[in-house]
């Protein structure tokens, strides 16, 4: 127990001392915090939208209105010519471009139909889908009001009309920063656990250190505590911090039952604790150590359902996401700061992560032998 | 009593073990002395350090260290002796105080405890108490790491190549502190590269490509001399080195400082080497009998294992 506690004095004051892991654990949370789910922002504006209106009648012209004045568009340029307006999309001026045929007004008139080409920039995908959803949206709206207009009202509606409204939960507004700030605070948590904790016990054995320890008759598990413990406290002390700087910046307002959020980010951080302790044990130098981490920590965010959904990826990444650690802490940050889950909500998610702990930190203690310990 | 025991130890390192750093050595050293290893780098000194400390498993034969087995009883091992690893191993980051008070708490131990047996050392040191270890010079890292590994009172203490790196001043008064811990009663095990700290010990091994060459006092390996060691000079002394390579009674010729130490072969006389050199064309020419240096004996021995090596 004294030399435990002889080795966590030691840590804390070696990474006091460093100013360059103090600035990683209490700058980095802030800066991540502030600026990325500002910028990590689905929703998509400033479409621009180029015009061809062939027909420039009243029916036209109020669909170029109600694209002008919608919020998601900016109007640059109009042109007589569809070449024209497909050089516009060759050179990223334009995302998209509405054409608007000859004799449109009449033909909507006469013929009860009419078509409208709309051609869509798909490179960027998302802002090309997201785009053409929204006009397909503002043309059927002009469409409705068109015949709002005709129908002579019968006594009874002929036919059928279901109408779609909705009200959002959890997240009234919609508001993306809502639905990113806890996740981003996932990965905060991840990065504490899983790198800075391998790479501190690499440090050892690269700056040799590790020799003078070996051959003291200190213990490997008093070792392996003296290195996890004080990771684990800077962990839980990112989350307060990162929780603060939600409720203030973001106006995250965390309910009563926080307590859950620590609960299981205590077992998280002993799970991901245990992934650094077995990158440090294949690894000789913090640049390797480093480099693993960062490949690792690059495919568990792609695969947390931190910016896509797990249920629309394919069978196989599902499987990979269910696996990964970060899948079940992102989750458990959305399930307690959004719906205001309780600890029985959360129960598989903690059994989960506490399975994979085991497995985790069983298997870097075996090959911690292996590796190190010679004897 | 042998405080260290090494029996037919081998370590080979490579896919195939082609890579020989100990060749099935063996050694004693009686409790209390301190036994010199000496030889080049790469001569597996530092192979055999880690086998003792437990740091390394030997791949053949078996070694002891106070009775205890480096294999078996690590762990007794571990409790008593102190390492001082050829490379600077203590925390930079922290200061010299926290550095001796952390290695003392890791032997369940304190300074106070100690503090005799380390005085003449850490009190050179006291000044800098707050001082982190990566800011001291050499020489002060090297009496802090000999205080960390000295500060639980050790039976015996390893010293891999102590002194390299350090300044002439600074390895002097290194061995001066080994004499006064070996009357405290403590075996030191010590490596080192330069031959002139030889005879500081109470026994050597010469040690060369993973082989002992040869185990004796420092005085009887000279001993084992037979023939005289000549010290040559002359005026031009790297045409002299090149003539005297020439005459076909030298048997050895090394450049050396002032002199040229040559070795004759059996029944030659010095004075027939005189008139050589005379017809040369070589003027003030000094030939004399030497004191052979343990560099001497090493570079004899080495000739002696590999001719090809020179």
């Amino acid at each position: 127990m004294n030399i435990l506690f002889a080795l966590l004095r030691k840590e804390f004051k070696q990474i006091i001392r460093n100013k360059a892991i103090l600035r990683v654990i209490f700058i980095l949370p802030a800066v991540q915090l502030l600026i990325l789910p500002f910028a990590a922002d689905y929703e998509i504006k400033n479409i621009n939208v180029g015009i061809i209106d062939h027909d420039h009648s009243g029916y036209s012209q109020e669909i170029v209105q109600k694209v002008e004045y919608s919020n998601y568009f900016k109007l640059t340029g109009y042109s007589n010519s569809y070449s024209e307006a497909l050089t516009w999309i060759e050179d990223k001026s334009v995302d998209l471009v509405i054409e608007i045929p000859y004799n449109f007004e009449s033909n909507l008139v006469k013929e009860n139909a009419a078509d409208v080409l709309v051609s869509v920039n798909a490179v960027d995908g998302t802002k090309g889908s997201i785009g053409a959803a929204y006009i397909g949206n503002i043309i059927q709206e002009v469409n409705n009001e068109i015949r709002g207009e005709w129908t002579v009202f019968p006594r009874f509606n002929p036919q059928a009309r279901i109408q779609i409204t909705h009200s959002k939960w959890y997240n009234r507004t919609s508001d993306y920063q809502v639905f990113m700030v806890p996740g981003v605070l996932a990965m905060l948590l991840t990065i504490v656990g899983a790198f800075l904790a391998s790479l501190n016990i690499v440090k050892e054995g690269e700056v040799g250190t590790i020799e003078q320890i070996n051959v003291s008759p200190i213990r490997k598990h008093e070792f392996i505590l003296g290195k996890l413990i004080p990771f684990w406290i800077f962990g839980l002390i990112i989350l307060a911090i990162g929780l603060l700087i939600s409720y203030v910046v973001h106006g995250i307002v965390p309910g009563n039952n926080i307590w859950v959020l620590f609960v299981f980010a205590a077992v998280y951080l002993l799970a991901v604790l245990g992934f650094g302790l077995l990158v440090s044990n294949f690894t000789e130098t913090q640049q390797q150590a480093m480099i693993i981490s960062f490949f690792f920590m690059l495919i568990f965010v792609l695969l947390s359902g931190l910016f896509t959904p797990v249920e629309s990826m394919p069978r196989w990444a599902q499987i990979l996401a269910a696996i990964n650690p970060v899948t079940y802490l992102v989750d458990v940050m959305r399930m307690v700061l959004l719906k205001e889950a309780q600890l029985a909500d959360i129960l598989p998610h903690i059994y989960t992560i506490s399975l994979e702990g085991v497995v985790l930190n069983t298997l870097a203690v075996v090959s911690y032998q292996d590796v190190r310990y010679v004897v | 009593m042998n405080s260290i025991s090494v029996k037919d130890v081998g370590k080979y390192y490579g896919r195939k073990n082609e890579t020989v750093a100990l060749d099935k050595i063996s050694l004693e050293v009686s409790a209390g002395s301190i036994f010199g290893l000496i030889g080049p780098d790469g001569a597996g000194k530092t192979s055999l350090f880690r086998i003792l400390t437990t740091l390394l498993l030997p791949d053949a034969g078996e070694a002891s260290v106070q009775g205890f087995d480096v294999v078996k009883d690590y762990k007794e091992i571990r409790k008593i002796v102190g390492y001082m690893p050829g490379k600077f191993s203590l925390y930079q980051d922290l200061s010299v105080r926290e550095n001796l008070h952390f290695f003392a708490t890791l032997f369940k131990t304190t300074i106070e405890a100690n503090y005799e047996l380390i005085r003449d050392i850490y009190s050179q040191l006291e000044p800098f108490n707050n001082r982190r270890a990566g800011a001291l010079s050499g020489g002060m890292k090297q009496k802090l790491a000999l205080c960390c590994a000295l500060v639980h009172k050790p039976e015996v203490l390893f010293l891999d190549e102590p002194t390299t790196g350090v300044d002439a001043v600074s390895r002097k008064e290194f061995w001066a502190m080994l004499k006064r811990l070996k009357q405290q009663g403590i075996t030191i095990f010590v490596s080192t590269p330069y031959m002139d700290e030889a005879t500081m010990c109470d026994r050597i091994a010469l040690i060369q490509g993973g082989k002992i060459m040869s185990i004796n006092t420092p005085y009887g390996l000279l001993e084992e001399y037979s023939s005289p060691l000549w010290g040559v000079r002359a005026d031009n002394m790297y045409q002299t080195y090149l003539d005297v390579l020439q005459y076909p009674a030298v048997s050895q010729c090394h450049t050396f400082g002032a002199y040229h130490h040559v070795r004759l072969r059996e029944g030659a006389a010095a004075e027939g080497l005189e008139s050589y050199l005379q017809t040369k064309g070589h003027s003030e020419i000094e030939i004399k009998i030497i004191s052979p240096t343990v560099e001497d004996r090493f570079i004899d021995l080495m000739q002696t294992e590999n001719k090809y090596l020179i």
